[in-house]
């Protein structure tokens, strides 16, 4: 056997050599930006110099021919830097105002959405999906490119009260993450237990240990060593499966999607805020999702109509208050709605603040 | 040579409307690529049956225990063949972006060169932990992906119990709001750790990411075992021509309900200029001949909504510095958890303050790998054991920063109490330098 080549252990490359020179030059000294359209952004440093920065919004999933594209564009129109932002959209720095216009029709010639900044519904952050993940509920590239359709507008006008964050997850561990509105596979039925399998498959002491409310237990199941689901007990979270999947939790047709809420990650005004459940019960209806998008649409509308300047979604509700929020949205307010995990009480309105 | 396309009647649907279509790219890469030939097979099957069709497995590269994402196909056919046999083994390699994802066209096209001649040419920039994911490679592939991706500069990013990927902020780069260099911070503390990364040997996955201000662009308070989130000491700075044109443009309408009235703890307010407070603490900026908003930096929270709303006019201070977070994760097991203040303020600029830096975050480490039980993340060990278990073992002082409110319930022991008076003192003296 030949040889085998050990690795550089390098770690995290320097960005130095890949950003764009007026960056390098300015690092750590910026002293101003503004928004002068949407999709763009102008930073000055306290050197006087300037840059202008173009956002496009991207599929994330890019064959090379995509990156090819946009590296040409970068050639042609830019000055041949570009950077990603954490929600995979584009960015071009260019160090002369002139070449800005230029650049956005370029991008939209090609395709290229331009937004994206300020108070736009920004691109979703998102999963893999049935593309590559091993535990989807659902997809998460069409999703997002069947959503991201419906929201374009809003994504190239920047006209919400404050920024929104989407994020879609295709299962309960929401690796998508938290978002002013966040769309979550939510598993409605126990796992079905493929019991020829576990035995071979699964370590079982480990899949006892993962479930949250201690559902599982080990069980001898037609002479084999299997496992047991409670199913009183049990939440329908998914943490069974990832580490045995004989444990089948997706199902086609029981598997939902659910609308969380109001989350923030950013400390602007108050505390950062976890989403909140608001909807639930809706089809995993591919390839274009139309329930999601009806409700999510619904949600937007009712806060850019209702929402004061600068209120991110949480703020928002934070002032009008919940029953409002359920009022003005029509959404059902059930008792699913009402949380009863662990610390669930500090949730409860403990007072007798009313809004009739 | 390249195998007939399946007739992809759900997919084809997500070719339509303005926004840029993955299937599209897909498609591309399927004219003279089989694996995604037999990709679009699987997808499209599993777009029609609601059902993924992936299985891990184990696939590496020599000398590292992680970083590549396994995924073998289980559609087969009666005698367990494939399906799809191209895309049979469709691996995704996880690599570190350099920080902030700063890129120029040349590397860009290397990279696709690269994974157009050893994998199926899709790309996803990026992955949520922030890595370049190399997606749809085979078995006999990845070694050879890996090779050349490392002589390129590119290293393997983290997967399975182990340090994972991190991610900063654009920041210093390009950004006012910026409170220290972020991509030094992430590298210092990355590159440190970095066998951690590549010998997945921790109790479960850790994290840190790195955000230049409270605006948290990162999502480091959410998403990171270890947040490192930039703050300031001193005053707010001021620019009085830059707040004049704020006003010039919105008015003191938007002044007093978009700036003052949303400020979460009341720290400005709006001052006939002639009575402005001298107090201690006490910041201010004319914005019209006779007005001035003062602000009250020793209230000021550093949340950063007014610097938001009128950039430029309002910069952070100069005595900069971070804050530092502990234990935010997402769902799984207890359900998610926020990161909690553990170190209110810590300088970072000179050599000896980022070697600080280092040496507490490998603490936390280290406190993590022995103390955490196995899939358990730092959130959740902290619920566990307690928050003063964690500052105790890990060897920081308690701070009142690190709490909302006192405990309300008397259900604890305090014959230490004499002790603990003596300790919050010389914690007193420590910080007054």
């Amino acid at each position: 056997m030949a040889e085998m080549r050990s690795p550089i252990e390098s770690g995290v490359p320097d960005p130095m050599p890949y950003m764009h020179p007026v960056m390098v030059k300015n690092y750590g000294k910026w002293a101003y930006h503004d928004h002068p359209k949407p999709g763009v952004l102008r930073h000055r440093a306290e050197s006087g110099d300037e840059i202008w920065t173009v956002k496009a919004g991207t599929q994330r999933q890019m064959d090379v021919y995509t990156i090819r594209t946009l590296c040409d564009i970068a050639d042609q129109f830019a000055d041949g830097h570009v950077r990603f932002t954490a929600r995979s959209n584009i960015e071009y720095m260019v160090a002369d105002e002139s070449k800005v216009e230029p650049l956005i029709k370029a991008l939209n010639d090609h395709g290229f959405p331009i937004g994206g900044t300020a108070n736009s519904v920004s691109m979703i952050a998102h999963t893999q999906g049935f593309l590559h993940c091993d535990i989807p509920g659902t997809d998460a590239s069409g999703v997002v490119k069947a959503l991201m359709d419906e929201l374009y507008d809003e994504f190239i006008k920047c006209e919400m009260p404050n920024r929104v964050k989407m994020s879609t997850s295709c299962c309960e561990i929401n690796c998508g993450g938290q978002a002013d509105i966040a769309i979550i596979m939510q598993h409605t039925k126990p796992p079905k237990i493929n019991h020829d399998l576990v035995a071979n498959v699964c370590e079982r002491p480990t899949v006892v240990a993962r479930c949250p409310v201690a559902a599982i237990r080990p069980a001898l199941v037609n002479g084999k060593p299997s496992l047991e689901v409670d199913e009183k007990k049990c939440v329908c979270c998914g943490a069974c499966y990832p580490p045995c999947p004989p444990m089948q939790i997706n199902d086609p047709e029981h598997s939902k999607i659910a609308i969380w809420v109001g989350g923030k990650n950013s400390n602007a005004r108050s505390r950062p805020t976890f989403h909140k459940l608001v909807a639930s019960g809706l089809p995993n209806n591919a390839p274009r999702w139309p329930e999601v998008a009806a409700v999510v649409k619904n949600i937007l509308s009712v806060y850019k109509a209702d929402a004061q300047p600068w209120e991110r979604m949480a703020d928002w509700i934070e002032r009008i208050g919940w029953p409002r929020f359920f009022e003005k949205t029509g959404l059902p307010f059930t008792k699913y709605h009402i949380d009863d995990w662990r610390g669930s009480r500090s949730t409860l309105n403990a007072s007798a603040h009313i809004r009739f | 040579m390249t195998k007939k396309m399946y007739d992809t009647p759900m997919l084809d649907q997500l070719e339509s409307g303005p926004w840029p279509s993955f299937v599209t790219g897909l498609k591309r890469l399927a004219k003279d690529n089989d694996m995604m030939v037999d990709l679009m097979g699987q997808l499209e099957t599993s777009y029609q049956t609601r059902k993924g069709y992936w299985k891990g497995g184990t696939v590496g590269v020599f000398g590292y225990g992680g970083g590549v994402i396994p995924r073998f196909s289980e559609l087969k056919d009666d005698q367990g063949k494939p399906i799809y046999p191209a895309a049979a083994e469709f691996h995704t390699l996880r690599i570190q972006p350099p920080a902030g994802m700063h890129y120029n066209t040349e590397i860009l096209r290397k990279l696709c060169d690269l994974w157009e001649k050893h994998g199926s040419g899709l790309i996803a920039l990026h992955g949520q932990s922030g890595d370049i994911m190399f997606q749809g490679v085979s078995t006999a592939n990845v070694q050879p992906a890996f090779d050349e991706l490392n002589e390129m500069g590119f290293d393997m990013g983290g997967a399975g119990p182990a340090l994972r990927t991190s991610m900063s902020c654009v920041g210093a780069a390009r950004c006012e709001m910026s409170n220290f260099d972020e991509a030094k911070a992430l590298r210092t503390i990355i590159n440190d750790n970095i066998d951690d990364m590549h010998r997945p040997a921790l109790p479960y996955k850790f994290k840190f990411k790195f955000s230049g201000c409270g605006n948290d662009c990162v999502n480091a308070i959410q998403r990171s075992d270890m947040a490192v989130i930039g703050t300031w000491r001193d005053s707010i700075r001021v620019n009085e021509a830059l707040a004049k044109d704020y006003m010039a443009k919105h008015g003191m309408e938007k002044l007093v309900n978009d700036v003052i009235s949303r400020c979460p703890t009341k720290a400005l307010s709006l001052k006939n200029t002639a009575n402005v407070s001298r107090a201690d603490g006490i910041s201010s900026v004319a914005v019209t001949d006779t007005q001035s908003l003062q602000i009250d930096n020793h209230n000021c929270v550093r949340c950063m909504h007014c610097l938001n709303v009128m950039p430029g006019a309002l910069l952070p201070g100069t005595d900069k510095g971070v804050s530092i977070l502990v234990g935010g994760k997402s769902v799984l097991k207890i359900g998610a958890t926020m990161g909690t203040m553990v170190v209110p303020f810590m300088k970072l600029e000179s050599d000896e303050d980022f070697e600080a830096l280092a040496t507490l975050s490998r603490s936390i480490i280290d406190f993590f790998a022995e103390n955490a039980l196995e899939h358990e993340r730092t959130g959740e060990m902290i619920d566990r054991i307690g928050l003063v278990n964690f500052l105790e073992g890990v060897g920081i002082d308690i701070d009142a920063n690190m709490v909302l409110e006192p405990r309300s319930n008397p259900y604890v022991r305090t014959d230490g109490w004499d002790e603990e008076v003596e300790k919050a003192a010389e914690h007193k003296r420590k910080i007054a330098g």
